[in-house]
């Protein structure tokens, strides 16, 4: 088989300085009827040749998709450097002496993390969005004892499910989601005012699953009804145009950073990121890297407030993460200082853009938009299943279908436009709508 | 390793201080050596209600936490706010600044459960067997 | 004599934070700007700009380029990381990736290949482990534990019961505690029998009718089988209680032995640590889960289903699933990663592999016994465990050999783990380390013994050709500086312009 590396001869000379005949022998502490006899039914093996026969490139489509996971164009430094090996292959830096690769670059994501957001503090990274907002539900279990988590209803559906997988786990703790205004595509904010209360957190999606910009202000000006409260951001790539979810007092801001740098490569890998305020930071999940210095005095990066996790803290810990998402937060990290702050101001304008361009065409067909409030790059429509399903077998995905998790909204199609989509593309799926 | 006459001592290397119905607490020198650096402290509000055993506080050095016992029942009457900001001066003194909380005593004779300071040394002597 | 050359193969200089080379107006990308930048008023855009540094593109690449030097990978050499198995990535996985970096999820037509392929590993999996059924979705190990320990979870749920207690054993990784907390359950330590596995017995004293599971790697973080695990699983059965298996070390065992086979009742595999999928420094990973027909109908959703015209699809029809844990297939690159590993691995490539990751340790646990402390005897398979006994009264710790071998040009070991030796030293060399140096690894380490022994001074303040010294990690956690902004506030004079 490829990849080992000892010759036959190598192989025999380990084996007769240990003393044993054959390579079985060493497997002799394994009770006799554990050792397997048969032989597995796998593949292989392959030569490289064969196996890049075996993947074929997909055909390409026009793709109006987004929900959760959005097409960005990567610059191509992303890849070159991401790619280089000490990067790729080194574990996660417990030995800062020969991580301080890694370790930086750590900091100056978690740097823009926080400066983007506007909050003091982020982590190394989570899974995912949805799983940050199950770790944000958690903190606020920890430091401020709620007993009721409220989620806006227009925060993406798996988030929610998601959500509700870890809490269950937890008991006496109620999920109670605010609905939705059907006409406005925004939360319904007198129902949230109902829901106030100090035994109480509050998280909502911005800009939420169909694309429509929350309130936040008048959110926050409700703040001191609730425990804590937190943003869950859509799409990072909204941070270029929306104002920093920091600057309105919320305790978290959380969500999904996939866009910087990373491609939708089947649904993942993504990145959750998780920002905090530095009151919190000693509650956070997962790791940090905090900036110091080495025995000579030199500037030096290590993980730090190690203390809270599992395996110093053990049951006790903050959260049970250990590996993360760390090669995408150094993607995040080159993209961020490729785009720099006018690059992702334009890519986010140009994503808002086209999406405004999108809905003249399709309302100029008599298609129109089921929400009315400003959105970003997201808005819903009604397109019935066949023609959905036509589309698709012409190479065209007009966006998700969202009736399964919205039965209220039937045929609504949730339609994303990035700055990857062309007025071709536009064109393209309006002549054959 | 420093082991004062006049203190009392638990299993768990706290030590305590008589003054008056009300016992001062703080950790020995033997577990702060043992912790090493100590970065961070948190410790029970002022007013809280402890029974032995039950946590007045959490001390970490870089790779360790160590939660810190009440040896007597009582009420936590003052906190060391001080070791939020100098958690160091555990490994520089303490049995003296760094004390951590004053507990006023439901029942002072309490303390006879406790350790003198030939019985703590003899207790370390054996545990490092 | 490595230490006494003491030629660095990292740069020597320090690396200014990014933020320090921005100037604004420096960052000149042109971005695509097909549509019109109409009027985005409705969206109320933020006055200023995001605050990110403006930097050139030859300095972003330079500056990343930089750092990467800073860092150790397998590729740079020996990464005998114990119970992390830190073995070769194969590059044709990233080649493979990346022809499928463009499919959308939502793309229904394309993702049918990755579905496929997908199906394809988790029936590999499923038959290397001899378990009946798999979720992919978990994002690394601990994700892993948790999804299965939430799966016994609602298990024990479905027969009305409440059970609350699983047990772990000592030497288990603090991953296993923390995911049982999480899940809802309280741990209770077990202790390991004298010769580093658990006993039958053991276990049978600690069970009673609150016990949901037990939690066992194996082989065990001592790199010892557990030898009495099929007895084990028969009287946690017999408890209605559950066996879950971590399989942190499954290189050890793949096609030489299965789970399934042992009882196990439910497991996770690591893909970035036993499929050669590589680690990232710190992610992403992978951590499927695996259980037998009994436990199936619990597993997350969505679930891969095939219908009878061959297309796959993805269904959130199953009312006894714990329900999500991701929100969307895992980490899909990294589960492509894995299976283009098994496929150019083949069969016997995978029993080869365990073979030989075996047989590296043993020939490395042999050379190295005399010369350091063997605290367990008990025949080891992929790794083994030393002590700093035998250094320590020239006042040399684990912790120092470790930072020397660093000067040697080594990754260290795992140290300080697991918690049931003092001053451990945690080696896997895996299968795909060469003879050569393997050997480079053990004269370093008698050299360093020697050194002990000779001159424990220079032994100390190691490392000393690494790009930096021993990091004051007491400092960071005392001051801490996580961003530029706390940098900045501090008057670090790397920020200041």
């Amino acid at each position: 088989m490829p990849f080992l590396a000892l010759s036959p001869q190598e192989r025999e000379s380990i084996l007769s300085f240990l003393g044993i005949r054959s390579e079985e022998e060493l497997f002799s502490c394994i009770p006799e009827e554990l050792r397997y006899a048969g032989s597995l039914s796998l593949e292989g093996p392959y030569d490289e040749q064969t196996l890049r026969a075996r993947f074929p490139l997909p055909r390409e489509a026009v793709l109006f998709t987004g929900g959760g996971v959005y097409r960005h164009y990567v610059p191509a430094l992303v890849d070159a450097v991401a790619h280089r090996q000490e990067f790729v292959t080194s574990y996660t830096p417990y030995q800062p002496e020969i991580s301080q690769g890694t370790l930086q670059a750590i900091f100056e994501y978690q740097s823009m993390m926080a400066s983007l957001t506007g909050m003091e503090a982020a982590n190394a990274s989570l899974y995912d969005g949805a799983t940050a907002l199950a770790e944000a539900a958690l903190m606020s279990l920890r430091i401020k004892g709620v007993r009721r988590i409220l989620i806006s209803r227009a925060t993406n559906p798996t988030y929610r499910a998601v959500v509700r997988t870890y809490l269950q786990q937890v008991g006496d703790v109620e999920v109670h989601e605010i609905p939705f205004n059907p006409a406005t595509g925004s939360m319904d904010i007198s129902s949230l005012k109902s829901s106030l209360g100090s035994d109480a957190a509050f998280f909502f999606q911005n800009p939420n699953y169909f694309g429509v910009i929350e309130p936040i202000e008048e959110i926050s000006r409700m703040s001191t009804g609730f425990a804590l409260w937190g943003v869950v951001i859509n799409d990072a790539v909204s941070l270029g145009v929306l104002s920093p979810p920091g600057t309105y007092g919320s305790t978290l801001v959380i969500g999904e950073a996939q866009s910087f740098g990373n491609p939708v490569c089947g649904g993942g890998p993504l990145l959750g990121f998780f920002c905090t305020t530095r009151d919190h930071i000693r509650k956070m999940p997962g790791r940090i890297v905090g900036l110091t210095h080495d025995h000579n005095g030199k500037q030096a990066f290590c993980l730090t407030l190690s203390t809270r996790e599992q395996h110093i803290r053990r049951e006790k810990a903050t959260s049970n993460i250990c590996t993360n998402q760390g090669l995408c937060a150094l993607r995040a990290a080159l993209y961020l200082s490729a785009m720099g702050p006018i690059g992702l101001r334009k890519v986010a304008s140009q994503c808002a853009s086209g999406a405004r361009y999108l809905r003249k065409l399709l309302s100029a067909k008599g298609m129109e938009t089921v929400f009315s409030w400003p959105f970003f790059h997201e808005f819903v429509v009604r397109m019935d299943e066949k023609t959905f399903e036509r589309l698709e077998q012409e190479g065209i995905v007009p966006g998700i279908r969202i009736e399964s998790f919205y039965p209220e909204i039937s045929d609504g199609v949730l339609v994303t436009v990035t700055e990857m989509n062309t007025k071709e593309d536009c064109r393209c799926l309006l002549t054959r709508l | 390793m420093v082991i004062p006459e006049d203190l009392l001592y638990t299993k768990d290397h706290e030590w305590g201080r008589r003054e008056d119905t009300s016992l001062r607490v703080g950790i020995s020198d033997y577990a702060q050596s043992e912790l090493g650096d100590i970065v961070f402290v948190e410790l029970e509000k002022m007013g809280t209600r402890v029974r032995p055993g039950e946590k007045i506080g959490t001390v970490e050095s870089v790779k360790a936490v160590s939660e810190i016992f009440s040896p007597v029942s009582g009420a936590i009457i003052e906190v060391n706010d001080s070791l939020e900001q100098s958690p160091e001066m555990i490994n520089t003194d303490c049995y003296g600044d760094a004390w951590m909380v004053l507990i006023a005593m439901d029942d002072p004779t309490e303390t006879a459960h406790l350790m003198g300071a030939q019985a703590y040394r003899d207790y370390l002597e054996a545990e490092a067997k | 004599m490595p230490f006494d050359e003491t030629v660095s193969t990292f740069p020597e200089h320090r690396e200014p934070l990014l933020i320090t080379l921005s100037s604004q107006g420096k960052n000149s990308r042109l971005v695509p700007e097909p549509f019109d930048a109409g009027d985005l008023d409705d969206l109320r855009p933020a006055e200023h700009l995001p605050v990110l540094p403006d930097i050139s593109e030859v300095e972003t690449i330079r500056h990343f380029t930089r750092l990467s030097r800073l860092n150790f990978g397998i590729d740079q050499g020996m990464y005998p990381l114990g119970s992390c198995t830190m073995k070769h990535n194969p590059k044709i996985s990233e080649e493979i990736l990346s022809r499928f970096a463009a499919i959308h999820p939502a793309d229904r037509r394309a993702m049918q290949i990755i579905l496929s392929s997908i199906h394809t590993l988790a029936g590999f999996l499923q038959e290397i482990c001899g378990m009946d059924a798999c979720s992919l979705w978990p994002a690394a190990g601990a994700h892993g534990e948790l999804t299965g320990m939430m799966i016994i979870k609602k298990a024990v749920k479905a027969v009305g019961q409440d059970r609350t207690t699983v047990l772990v054993p000592d030497t288990a990784h603090g991953t296993n505690p923390a995911s049982c907390s999480i899940a809802g359950f309280i741990t209770k330590n077990i202790p390991s029998g004298p010769e580093g596995f658990v006993t039958a017995s053991l276990v049978q004293k600690h069970l009673d009718g609150d016990v949901a599971a037990l939690m066992l790697t194996n082989p065990n973080t001592l790199g010892i089988f557990e030898q009495e695990i099929s007895r084990i699983a028969t009287i946690l059965h017999e408890n209605g209680s559950y066996l879950y298996m971590d399989g942190a070390n499954l290189n050890a065992i793949m096609g030489i032995s299965r789970p399934g086979d042992m009882g196990v009742d439910c497991m996770h595999v690591n893909l970035h640590k036993t499929f050669g999928a590589p680690h990232g420094g710190g992610g992403p990973g992978g951590g499927p889960v695996l259980v037998k027909k009994t436990l199936e109908r619990f597993l997350p959703v969505p679930r891969l289903e095939r219908d009878s015209s061959g297309l796959f699809h993805l269904s959130l029809h199953y009312p006894d699933s714990i329900g999500m844990v991701h929100s969307t297939l895992g980490n899909v690159g990294v589960l492509i990663k894995a299976l283009t590993y098994l496929l150019s691995v083949g069969p016997d490539g995978i029993r080869k592999a365990a073979a030989t990751a075996c047989l590296n340790a043993n020939y490395l646990k042999k050379k190295l016994r005399e010369t350091f402390d063997l605290p367990y005897d008990t025949p080891t398979l992929h790794e083994f465990v030393l002590s700093d006994r035998k250094q320590k009264d020239a006042g040399i710790t684990t912790m120092d050999i470790a930072k020397m071998l660093m000067d040697a040009g080594f990754h260290p070991p795992t140290v300080h783990f697991p918690l049931v030796v003092p001053g451990a030293l945690m080696i896997e060399p895996t299968e795909t380390e060469p003879l050569r140096e393997l050997q480079r690894f053990t004269d370093a380490m008698e050299r360093i013994a020697e050194m002990c022994r000779s001159g424990p001074g220079s032994v100390r303040n190691r490392p000393q050709s690494t790009p930096v010294t021993r990091v004051d990690e007491v400092h960071a956690a005392r001051n801490l500086v996580l961003t530029w902004k706390d940098a900045e506030s501090i008057g670090s004079e790397q920020v200041s312009k």
